[in-house]
């Protein structure tokens, strides 16, 4: 009764852990995942649905996607479309414990819980996903992400942009950093600009977006910028690191944002500051200096601690992007994986996927794709595969776009969460 | 070992009552899934005939049959694992 883990169980986990499935209860190994995003919502499914005993820890009773978080800043879409609870998982028969992880003791394979209980663990999936670097900007630390939103965690932030943004006055000016690789979502900047420059096209005259950019390449480039130059001319300026666009510090308190060759003043300012593995990782030991997680690319296994796996944001995936698609296969592959392992059977060497659907404006997509596999013990682009969509195009291809992107939307929330 | 397994499955038609190690998706074909989902505009392709699946990949990556992501995912499978993810999915239950 006064056990908090227990408490925290949803009912069908309770049920799950009451009466174990008969013909595993005694023999099956356990795997813990830390986790419930796309990546580790995966996971859990695909070692559930391979009968080993899972139980999934995540510290939120919701889940809010980033996907298409920048429609929502935009007004194209609810901010509903982007919560998801954890029912769906418990229905499947997954234990779901809400609960923050804070230790993992990788020698006695447990992991201790925010309250104190401890999980044990045969093998342990790690798919925490970012931390922003709070450390990283002068200036920029939680409480100025209160007045300049990073909103590069869906939530609060997402809605706190939003506001801002509808509540500017025409004629206004919006300042969007964006940071250096490697980071979350590597076209959802451009993405977001897009959207905001849609905007202010339509509902606020005269009013400009200033993309500060740390870098001078990214991804979609010429897909981005030629639509940016065909429907936003007079509301975007795209700065990059070539050209002064790197941050060096802002001020939240008078709304400017400085760079070593000017200050910007803001009327809304979004700070997408660097990032590092989830905390979790760190305090695993299976983070580098780099603030990221290297892996075997065949089992996702931790190359610094055995028995540890990273898959998602977190791990340094080669060529892989961060997206929600990289970790929604990653994860795939991953539980296979330890499936295998547990079975004593030798890993395959695995193929993935990823797709990352941008929209620049309504009912205008683009797509950038990618096939990898592991190479001189990376995961390294298949040559000849993958690319972006045809810069020249008909507006019905990039309608297509649009509505393809919208449907891997309501693909992959209905397998990870439905 | 793989194509042992693959072709128990075929021989025996439908589900069989193996475990999931027996039946592990050949390389690429857990990506799938990613957009071939339960009644998505993309296509489910879960249980569609080997055949209709190989034909279209190999279509996909010469590039005859149009497409506005396909052919940059086909060119990234050879012939021969493009009919094993065929085989594997075949042998799924639509969802
Ligand atoms: C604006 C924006 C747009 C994007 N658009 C796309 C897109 O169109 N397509 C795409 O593929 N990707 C997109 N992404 C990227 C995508 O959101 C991430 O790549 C994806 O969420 C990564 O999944 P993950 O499982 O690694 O981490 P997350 O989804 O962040 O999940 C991590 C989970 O772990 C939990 N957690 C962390 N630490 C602990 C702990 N110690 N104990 C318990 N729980 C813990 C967190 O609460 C969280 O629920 C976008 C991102 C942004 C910001
Ligand atoms: C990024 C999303 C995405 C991924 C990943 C993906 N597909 Fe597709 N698939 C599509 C789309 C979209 C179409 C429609 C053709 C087009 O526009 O590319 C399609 C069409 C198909 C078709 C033809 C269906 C029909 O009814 O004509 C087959 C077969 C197919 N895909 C197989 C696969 C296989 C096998 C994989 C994994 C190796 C895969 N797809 C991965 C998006 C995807």
């Amino acid at each position: 009764m006064t056990n908090p883990t227990r408490r925290h169980f949803l009912a069908a986990g309770t049920a799950a852990l009451a009466f174990p499935r008969p013909s595993l209860a005694q023999s099956s190994p356990k795997v813990v995942v830390i986790g419930g995003g796309f990546g580790g919502a995966t996971a859990a499914r695909a070692l559930h649905v391979g009968g080993l005993d899972v139980t999934l820890v995540e510290a939120n009773p919701t889940y809010v996607s980033c996907p298409h978080s920048n429609e929502v800043i935009a007004g194209l879409q609810p901010m509903t479309a982007q919560r998801f609870g954890y029912d769906g998982l418990a229905r499947a028969g997954i234990p779901v414990v809400h609960a923050s992880a804070i230790g993992i003791n990788p020698a006695g394979r447990r992991v201790t819980l925010a309250g104190g209980d401890t999980l044990p663990y045969d093998r342990l999936i790690l798919s925490p996903g970012i931390e922003l670097r709070f450390d990283a900007i002068p200036g920029y630390d939680e409480a100025a992400a209160e007045l300049m939103p990073h909103a590069w965690k869906a939530g609060t932030q997402t809605e706190l942009l939003k506001r801002q943004l509808d509540a500017m006055p025409e004629g206004g000016t919006v300042v969007l950093s964006v940071p250096g690789n490697p980071y979350r979502c590597p076209p959802g900047p451009y993405e977001r600009a897009s959207l905001i420059a849609h905007v202010l096209k339509t509902r606020k005259k005269r009013a400009k977006l200033i993309v500060l950019d740390a870098k001078d390449t990214f991804s979609k480039q010429k897909l981005f910028q030629s639509a940016w130059a065909a429907l936003y001319p007079d509301q975007l300026e795209y700065v990059p690191l070539a050209s002064g666009g790197q941050i060096s510090a802002v001020e939240p308190g008078t709304m400017t944002v400085r760079t070593d060759f000017s200050d910007y003043k803001a009327d809304v300012a979004c700070i997408i500051p660097p990032q590092r593995a989830g905390r979790i990782a760190a305090t695993a030991g299976v983070a580098d200096r780099s603030g990221w997680c290297p892996i075997d690319p065949v089992t996702f296994e931790s190359k610094l601690v055995p028995g540890i796996h990273v898959i998602g944001d977190a791990a340094i995936a080669g060529a892989m992007p961060k997206s929600a698609f990289s970790a929604n296969a990653q994860a795939k592959v991953c539980a296979q994986a330890v499936i295998d392992l547990l079975a004593g059977r030798a890993p395959q060497e695995p193929k993935l996927i990823n797709t990352c659907y941008s929209l620049v404006a309504p009912g205008y997509g683009i797509s950038v794709a990618g096939v990898y596999h592991p190479a001189n013990g990376v995961l390294a682009d298949i040559e000849g595969a993958g690319g972006t969509s045809p810069l020249d195009a008909p507006a019905s291809l990039r309608e297509q776009e649009a509505l393809y992107a919208a449907d891997w939307y309501r693909t992959i929330t209905q397998q990870v969460f439905g | 070992m793989r194509h042992a397994a693959l072709f128990l499955i075929v021989m025996a038609g439908t589900a069989l009552p193996v475990s999931a190690a027996d039946l592990r998706p050949p390389p690429g074909a857990s990506s799938c899934s990613g957009c071939h989902g339960d009644g998505a505009a993309m296509a489910v392709i879960d249980g569609r005939p080997e055949a209709e699946i190989a034909a279209a990949m190999a279509e996909y990556r010469s590039g005859t049959r149009p497409a506005s992501v396909m052919t940059r995912i086909a060119k990234g499978f050879s012939d021969e694992e493009s009919r094993a993810i065929a085989v594997y999915l075949a042998n799924r239950k639509a969802q």
